[in-house]
């Protein structure tokens, strides 16, 4: 329990372009123990794609340079060989990514695309794998599997292909599955159906599962812990119930504020995304948070700062029985609520009420 | 301010046809708007939601007359549209405005931004160069843009900006009516949240009547005074957006309404769950074009079924019919486990129809149980297209349950 099946340690990219370099990940740190599901959060260019794409290697290393420690299972993969990594990708981390559409194959039926992913990583014959590609495609929830085992990716809608392309990656039954977006090209009912589905298949094979998005309303459903991105840097990371009951980073406030449609007026953030060659100093976040003050404008990253359990009401114990899978998460100190804020030190007394504008 | 509504659609239809064979003959249709009716007033927003392919994009082209509809009325301040000729269309061109989904594909990339969002000035005839400009930049400033963005070119701007820019182009022309579809979808939730407010407040000031098409709810209820629920070419549902979110009245509004994940991980998780995807619109289902996904089908009046049950029999009884049913059941038992079926019927003669029919999927004889199904548990939902009707909660929905006491959302017996 307590090790993590992945660890990122200051994990660092960087792209050369010709507007100069840009810091995509600045200095990450996060973990995805076994059976567990962290979210990814934040809007484009944070770096949460890329910063998944790195740890199998799926970003060139000629265009950008990788630094920092990924361990996984207690293999450093950044140290690893080309061909020492393939055991890895595929095998025991599989990718779903956000497009269906692009990560089908054209030209070979479904049957045949799975049964490629399973005969990469394992040595069974065709006869077997092509079984093995039926009950996978079973269990992901193709309706009649064998008979659509010889259909081609257009025969199928945009769910199906999303239940195929999980299928694909479930192949070799992998520890950790990596998620990026899968459900943002769905319709909502769709992604309802693939939500439920990968939560099935995790609890089912007590897998990790690593999921980035940009919708607050998935992390709610799905997260066990959640890891907030803003400009190539973490702000906040906790479990998900302090994260959303009690959001500490004025980024996160912000986020959930400018959520549409919650029955109440919305908050806009206000000013622009940083400019990823140019990022500003000290935290990202600071031009345009409505309680930076001299410190925040100035210096590197701020520390991660641990947040005091809020005065009982706000992060108890949760003990519905509809949460016993997630009983243990709270009061447990292996995954303590942190912000990466200057508002949260012995010197400034925590404003209780940080609100998005208080004008 | 009179009461009559600025734009008023009445039985829009849309039908594409389809051509197959050597002679490219028409062999059907897709009616991919059919009978469309809604009314949007001035200073209102009228709300389509959806899921893609529902027709809601074709509403609004051919409600605007960008392709002539195939069937229905659209008038635009009493007049119908599709007797505007010569100066009157190009009023109605220039009191219409559209702006669509993406942003990045919306402007010449050789034109700097001035020259886009001044080219409708020029196309309705304002000859004056230093007038066009002057309103050119008054607009962008509206949207919140300054005016040195004005000679920059789209590819210098962020998604978001592009989207101001898109607006002002729409707006550069003093519309009464603004149609925005999917204005927000490709867009970051922090922009999305800018771009909404900066409608909220254009709406405000200039007093536009607004149709905004979206398949995101949130941003529906944010925006919108009243909603329509678009399914497969119909509108299923209409109302004021208060009403419809916390009272919906159709299955599929429901449905749609609790898949949308709440940002609470506390929310119970108690989503009505739809089988199945959108079907084929050149092939609609018979009757209501919802019952094959309907978590509410209203069973035979001649059998007694449990709540939710007659769902599972329907279902067996769509798979036979579509064939969809592989020949691999041990015995009726397993049949019955793959379609969530109780092992038996509370009703003795629905039963003995069900153990019929899986009798005959046992043996082999799939098409024998999908008539013997089909003869016996026909719904209504199958045979009678709902119109929009006024409910209880005072908005109209098309559905024949209706007006029937929300009982079947019960979980399924033998679960």
């Amino acid at each position: 329990m307590t090790d993590s099946l992945l660890s990122v340690r200051d994990l660092r990219i960087r792209f050369g372009t010709d507007d100069g370099t840009v810091r995509a990940v600045d200095g990450i740190d996060f973990d995805v123990r076994a059976g567990e599901t962290v979210c990814l959060v934040g809007e484009s260019g944070s770096g949460k794609t890329v910063a998944c794409e790195s740890i199998t290697r799926l970003i060139p290393t000629t265009s950008a340079t990788v630094e920092g420690s990924i361990r996984f299972d207690g293999t450093d993969l950044t140290t690893l060989s080309e061909s020492a990594l393939e055991s890895y990708r595929g095998g025991r981390i599989g990718h779903v990514f956000q497009n269906p559409q692009d990560a089908l194959d054209p030209v070979y039926t479904v049957g045949a695309q799975v049964v490629e992913a399973i005969r990469i990583h394992r040595d069974v014959s065709k006869g077997r794998a092509r079984e093995q590609a039926i009950d996978l495609l079973d269990r992901v929830g193709i309706g009649d599997a064998e008979s659509r085992f010889e259909d081609y990716p257009h025969q199928f809608s945009g769910g199906m292909k999303q239940r195929v392309v999980v299928a694909m990656a479930l192949a070799c039954d992998p520890d950790l599955l990596i998620a990026d977006e899968p459900t943002t090209a769905l319709d909502v009912t769709i992604q309802r159906q693939v939500l439920d589905l990968l939560a099935d298949l995790q609890a089912e094979r007590e897998m990790a599962l690593l999921f980035v998005t940009h919708d607050l309303g998935v992390v709610a459903d799905i997260a066990d812990r959640v890891v907030v991105m803003y400009a190539g840097a973490v702000m906040e990371r906790g479990d998900v119930y302090d994260v959303f009951e009690a959001p500490a980073h004025p980024y996160t406030r912000a986020l959930m504020a400018c959520l549409p449609g919650r029955g109440e007026a919305f908050e806009t953030i206000g000013g622009q995304f940083p400019d990823p060659t140019d990022p500003p100093d000290g935290c990202r976040f600071h031009p345009r948070c409505p309680h930076a003050i001299e410190e925040c404008e100035s210096g590197s990253h701020p520390d991660f700062r641990t947040m005091e359990q809020a005065d009982g009401t706000a992060t108890a114990t949760p003990g519905d029985d509809a949460d016993t899978d997630s009983a243990t998460t709270t009061g447990d100190d292996a995954r303590p609520h942190e912000a990466a804020c200057v508002l949260y030190d012995d010197v400034h007394t925590i404003p209780t009420d940080v609100g998005v504008a208080d004008d | 301010m009179t009461d009559d509504p600025l734009l008023s659609v009445r039985d829009l239809a849309q039908h594409y046809p389809v051509r197959s064979g050597l002679l490219r003959r028409v062999t059907g249709h897709v009616e991919a708007v059919d009978g469309v009716s809604f009314d949007v007033h001035q200073g209102e927003t009228f709300g389509l939601v959806g899921e893609s392919g529902c027709g809601k994009s074709t509403t609004a082209t051919s409600m605007l007359h960008l392709e002539s509809p195939t069937g229905g009325e659209v008038r635009f301040d009493g007049d119908p549209v599709a007797s505007l000729d010569g100066d009157a269309m190009d009023r109605f061109r220039r009191r219409a405005q559209v702006v669509f989904q993406d942003p990045n594909s919306a402007f010449d990339p050789r034109l700097t931004v001035a020259e886009s969002v001044a080219e409708p000035l020029a196309i309705h005839g304002m000859d004056d160069p230093d007038r066009r400009r002057e309103i050119t930049l008054d607009t962008l400033e509206r949207v919140g843009l300054a005016a040195a963005d004005a000679d920059r070119y789209p590819h210098e701007f962020s998604g978001g900006q592009k989207q101001r820019i898109a607006l002002a182009r729409a707006l550069v022309l003093n519309p009464d009516l603004l149609v925005v579809d999917e204005p927000v979808s490709a867009l970051d939730v922090s922009v999305q949240a800018e771009i909404l407010s900066l409608l909220q407040d254009l709406q405000a000031d200039l007093g536009l009547a607004m149709v905004l098409i979206s398949h995101d709810l949130g941003v529906v209820r944010q925006v919108c005074d009243r909603v329509g629920v678009m399914y497969l070419g119909k509108l299923v549902e209409r109302g004021p957006t208060e009403s419809l979110f916390s009272d919906p009245q159709h299955p599929y509004t429901e449905a749609l309404l609790s898949a949308i994940p709440e940002p609470d991980p506390r929310a119970d998780d108690d989503a009505v769950e739809l089988t199945g995807d959108v079907p084929d619109p050149s092939n609609p289902p018979a009757g209501c074009s919802f019952h094959p996904r309907c978590p509410r089908i209203r069973p035979p009046d001649e059998f007694e079924f449990t709540n939710g049950t007659f769902r599972a029999v329907a279902d067996l009884k769509l798979a036979l019919a579509n064939g969809t049913v592989d020949g691999e059941f041990d015995d009726s038992a397993a049949v019955r486990e793959a379609f969530d079926l109780p092992s038996a019927l509370a009703d003795d003669e629905a039963e003995q129809v069900l153990a019929d029919a899986l009798d005959s999927v046992i043996a082999g004889r799939n098409e024998v149980a999908a008539d013997r199904l089909a003869e016996a548990f026909t719904s209504e939902c199958e045979r009678e297209v709902p119109a929009l009707e006024p409910t209880a909660a005072g908005h109209v929905a098309a559905c024949i349950r209706r007006d029937e006491p929300s009982t079947a959302d019960a979980p399924a017996e033998g679960d």
